[in-house]
C-alpha cells in the first residue's frame, strides 16, 4: 500500500477529514520550505502538496503565479524540489508528499529519470495539471513501476465518461476542482460541489479531495462535511507572500493559519461522528 | 497535382497528433469544451451552408482572393529567380489573421457563444478578432503583453475603437506567451459563454488543425493563381514562422507537391549565437507548452525562456506542432534571419516595389534575398507577404533614432 493510500485508510478509520496544504517549493527561498513543511504537519496537515515552479502556470491565479515567479527568481529547479523532499523525509517518514505542477519540467528531466529520482527522494504522488490521461500513458507506467501515485484533477465540466477514464488511471486520491477557474478564484457553490462529489464517488473508489476556492476556516469546515480531503493553496501562499521580507516568521504564521482550518475541520468531523 | 506521391499527407491523427507533436495538454476543466469545439469544427467544416457563408465573408468582407504580384523590379535586382508575392497585406485589417478570425467567429456564433477572447502579440490577431466581434455584436476581450502594448500602441487603439477591451498582461515576460496564458485562464473561468479565438496554429487540438484549415485558403488560392498565371507551381514557397499560421496556410495545399520546396523563416533576433532570438525550430528542443508538444525555447530545467525579435508577432518561444512535424519529417526546412536582415529587407521592398511590408513578413523577404540569387531566372519563388507594415512605423523609425 502506498503512503498516500495508507494515510487515507488511517484517516478513514479515525473519522478524520484530511487537510492538505499547498505551498510552492522555494517560495520565498529554499531554506524556508522544509521548516514550513514540518510546521504544517505539526499544525494538522495530513498530506502536503508541494508546487514545482513553472514559468508558464496557465491554470494558476495571480497569487500562485507570483509564488512561482519568486521561486524561479532564484532558479528553483525540479531537482532542487526533489532535494527538499529528501530533506523533509529525514525527519518525517509518514506524511505523504505530492508534487503539483506542469509537465514540461518533468518532460525535460525525462520520464524515467524523474520517476527514479522522485521515488528515491521520497515523493509519494504527482499531479500534473496539463497532462490528462490521454497524454500520460508512458508516464503512468513509469511512475507506477516506481511506486508513485498519479493524482488527477476532476472539474465541474468533467462528464461521466471522463470521470470513468480518470478513475481508470488515477491512484492515491482524486482532486476535485470545485470552481471553474484558476487557483484562488471564485466562490464555492457547496450544493454543486456536493452533487458532483456524489457522482464521482459512484464511479471512482478513491478518496476525493476538494480544492480551489477554499479561503478560510468556515469554507474548510463546510467542505469537510462532503470531502475526504480539504485542499488549501492560495490562502496559504498569499500569507507567505505577505511575509517574504521576514521568511523566518513564515512557518509559525502558516502553522497558526492551518491550526484554525484544522479546528474547523475537526468540528465538522466531530459533528458527523455524533450523528 | 503530382502523381508520384507515395502517400498523401494525412495529419493530424484522431487525437490531434502530428507524429509525436501536438496533442491535448490542458487542465481538466478544458477537456470537455475542447471536445465540443472539435465536434463543432468537424461538423461545420463539412457543412455546405457554413462553407458558403465563410466563402462569402472572405470575398465581400476580407476582399479575397488576394492577388499574387510579380515583383519584377526586385527579381531583376536580385538577379535570380522570379519572385511572386502573395498579397495577404491587402486583406481587410492588413494581414492574413482575419482569414482565421472570420472562420472561428462563425463557429462561435453557431455554438451559441456570446463572448470571444483572444491573445495577441503584434496586435494583428487582436485587431482581426475585435473586427469580427464588432461585426457580429459579440463581447470581445483581447489579452496583450505589457511590452507589446507599448510597442504596438496604434493597434491597441484600433482594438479599443472597435469596442474590444484590451487587457495588458503584466505576468512573466509580458509578451505573447503570457497573453496566451492569461487568455487560457480567462477561458477556464468563463468557459460556458466564451469562445477562445487562438490566433495561430498552436494550442491544444483542434486549434492547430482548425486554424490551418481556415488559413489554407492562402495556399489554395496561390496554387490556382500560379497555375493560371505561369502555368506551373513555384519552385519554392517562403513564409515567416512565429506560431506559424501564415506559413501553414500557404504550405498546406502544397504538401503533396513534393517538387515544391517549403521554407519557413524564424526570427534570429540579435543572432542565434547570442541566445536573444525566437527560433525554437532552429535552436530549441521538443517540450510541452500551451496545450501541445512542439519545439520550444527552454532552459535545461524545462523553464520557458524569454525570446527576442524586433517583430512582436514572431516573439514567441513555441511554434505550431505541425511545423515541428514538417521539420522532423523533412518536408519543410526552417531557417532564421536576424532583426538587422529583416529590417534591411523591409526597406528594400518598400523602395523597390512601393510595398511596405510588416516586420514579420520582412523575415520571409530577407530569406528571399538570400535564396533568389542562387536560382535561375526561370525559377519561381512565391513568398507570403502576410501583412502590411503600417503598424510598424514606430518600431522602424525608432531603429533610425526617430520618434514619430
Amino acid at each position: 500500500m502506498s503512503r498516500i493510500a495508507a494515510r487515507f485508510a488511517d484517516l478513514a478509520a479515525r473519522g478524520r477529514t484530511a487537510l492538505i496544504p499547498f505551498v510552492t517549493a522555494g517560495d520565498p527561498d529554499l531554506a524556508t520550505t522544509v521548516p514550513l513543511m514540518h510546521a504544517m504537519v505539526a499544525a494538522g496537515a495530513d498530506l502536503i502538496e508541494l508546487g514545482v515552479p513553472f514559468s508558464d502556470p496557465m491554470a494558476d491565479g495571480p497569487v500562485i503565479q507570483r509564488a512561482s515567479e519568486r521561486a524561479l527568481a532564484h532558479h528553483t529547479r525540479l531537482r532542487d524540489v526533489l532535494d527538499l523532499v529528501r530533506q523533509f523525509r529525514a525527519r518525517d517518514a509518514a506524511t505523504p508528499v505530492i508534487l503539483m505542477g506542469y509537465l514540461n519540467p518533468v518532460e525535460s528531466m525525462g520520464y524515467a529519470g524523474f520517476a527514479e529520482a522522485a521515488s528515491a527522494a521520497g515523493v509519494d504522488g504527482i499531479l500534473l495539471v496539463d497532462a490528462p490521461p490521454e497524454e500520460s500513458g508512458e508516464l503512468v507506467t513509469l511512475l507506477r513501476q516506481a511506486g508513485i501515485d498519479l493524482v488527477y484533477l476532476l472539474a465541474p465540466t468533467s462528464d461521466e465518461d471522463r470521470i470513468r477514464k480518470i478513475g481508470a488511471v488515477a491512484s492515491g486520491f482524486v482532486y476535485y476542482v470545485a470552481v471553474k477557474g484558476v487557483t484562488g478564484a471564485g466562490h464555492l457553490d457547496l450544493a454543486d460541489v456536493n452533487a458532483k462529489l456524489t457522482a464521482i464517488r459512484r464511479l471512482i473508489p478513491l478518496p476525493v479531495g476538494v480544492g480551489f476556492g477554499i479561503k478560510d476556516a468556515e469554507t474548510a469546515g463546510q467542505v469537510a462535511a462532503m470531502a475526504d480531503a480539504v485542499i488549501v493553496g492560495s490562502a496559504i501562499v498569499g500569507r507567505i507572500e505577505a511575509l517574504t521580507m521576514k521568511p523566518e516568521h513564515i512557518p509559525g504564521a502558516i502553522g497558526d493559519f492551518l491550526a484554525g482550518l484544522r479546528a474547523a475541520i475537526d468540528a465538522t468531523d466531530r459533528a458527523r461522528g455524533l450523528k | 497535382m503530382a502523381t508520384n506521391r507515395a502517400e498523401a499527407y494525412h495529419w493530424p491523427d484522431a487525437r490531434g497528433h502530428f507524429g509525436p507533436y501536438g496533442g491535448l495538454f490542458v487542465p481538466e476543466t478544458l477537456m470537455r469544451p475542447l471536445d465540443e469545439l472539435r465536434q463543432a469544427y468537424e461538423h461545420y467544416l463539412q457543412q455546405p451552408e457554413f462553407l458558403a457563408e465563410l466563402d462569402a465573408d472572405l470575398r465581400d468582407y476580407v476582399g479575397r482572393p488576394s492577388p499574387i504580384y510579380h515583383a519584377e523590379r526586385w527579381s531583376r535586382e536580385l538577379g535570380g529567380a522570379q519572385i511572386y508575392l502573395k498579397r495577404e497585406d491587402l486583406n481587410h485589417t492588413g494581414a492574413h489573421k482575419v482569414n482565421n478570425t472570420i472562420g472561428q467567429a462563425l463557429l462561435a456564433k453557431r455554438m451559441g457563444k456570446t463572448r470571444i477572447i483572444a491573445e495577441t502579440g503584434a496586435g494583428q490577431h487582436g485587431v482581426a478578432s475585435a473586427t469580427v466581434a464588432a461585426r457580429l455584436g459579440l463581447e470581445c476581450v483581447v489579452y496583450m503583453g505589457e511590452i507589446d502594448v507599448a510597442r504596438q500602441e496604434a493597434n491597441v487603439y484600433r482594438m479599443r475603437l472597435l469596442g474590444a477591451e484590451v487587457v495588458s498582461v503584466k505576468s512573466g515576460s509580458r509578451t505573447l506567451k503570457d497573453a496566451l496564458n492569461e487568455a487560457m485562464r480567462d477561458w477556464v473561468t468563463n468557459v460556458d459563454n466564451t469562445f477562445y479565438i487562438i490566433g495561430t496554429v498552436a494550442g491544444p487540438h483542434p486549434y492547430p488543425a482548425m486554424v490551418r484549415d481556415f488559413q489554407a485558403v492562402i495556399g489554395r488560392e496561390s496554387r490556382a493563381q500560379m497555375l493560371e498565371r505561369v502555368g506551373r507551381l513555384p519552385d519554392a514557397l517562403v513564409a515567416c514562422v512565429g506560431g506559424g499560421s501564415n506559413a501553414i496556410g500557404l504550405f498546406y495545399p502544397f504538401l503533396d507537391d513534393r517538387e515544391v520546396a517549403l521554407i519557413g523563416v524564424e526570427a534570429a533576433g540579435e543572432g542565434i549565437e547570442t541566445g536573444h532570438h525566437a527560433a525554437p525550430l532552429c535552436a530549441g528542443r521538443p517540450g510541452v507548452l500551451h496545450g501541445s508538444r512542439t519545439y520550444l525555447m527552454e532552459d535545461p530545467d524545462g523553464q520557458i525562456i524569454e525570446t527576442h525579435s524586433v517583430s512582436a508577432g514572431l516573439d514567441y518561444p513555441g511554434v505550431g506542432p505541425e511545423h515541428a512535424w514538417l521539420k522532423d519529417s523533412g518536408r519543410a526546412q526552417y531557417v532564421s534571419v536576424t532583426d538587422a536582415e529583416a529590417l534591411a529587407a523591409f526597406h528594400v521592398l518598400t523602395r523597390t516595389e512601393g510595398i511596405i511590408p510588416a516586420l514579420e513578413s520582412s523575415h520571409a523577404l530577407a530569406q528571399v534575398i538570400k535564396l533568389a540569387p542562387t536560382l535561375r531566372p526561370d525559377q519561381l519563388i512565391l513568398v507570403n507577404l502576410s501583412g502590411r507594415g503600417d503598424k510598424d512605423m514606430h518600431t522602424v523609425a525608432a531603429q533610425e533614432g526617430l520618434q514619430l
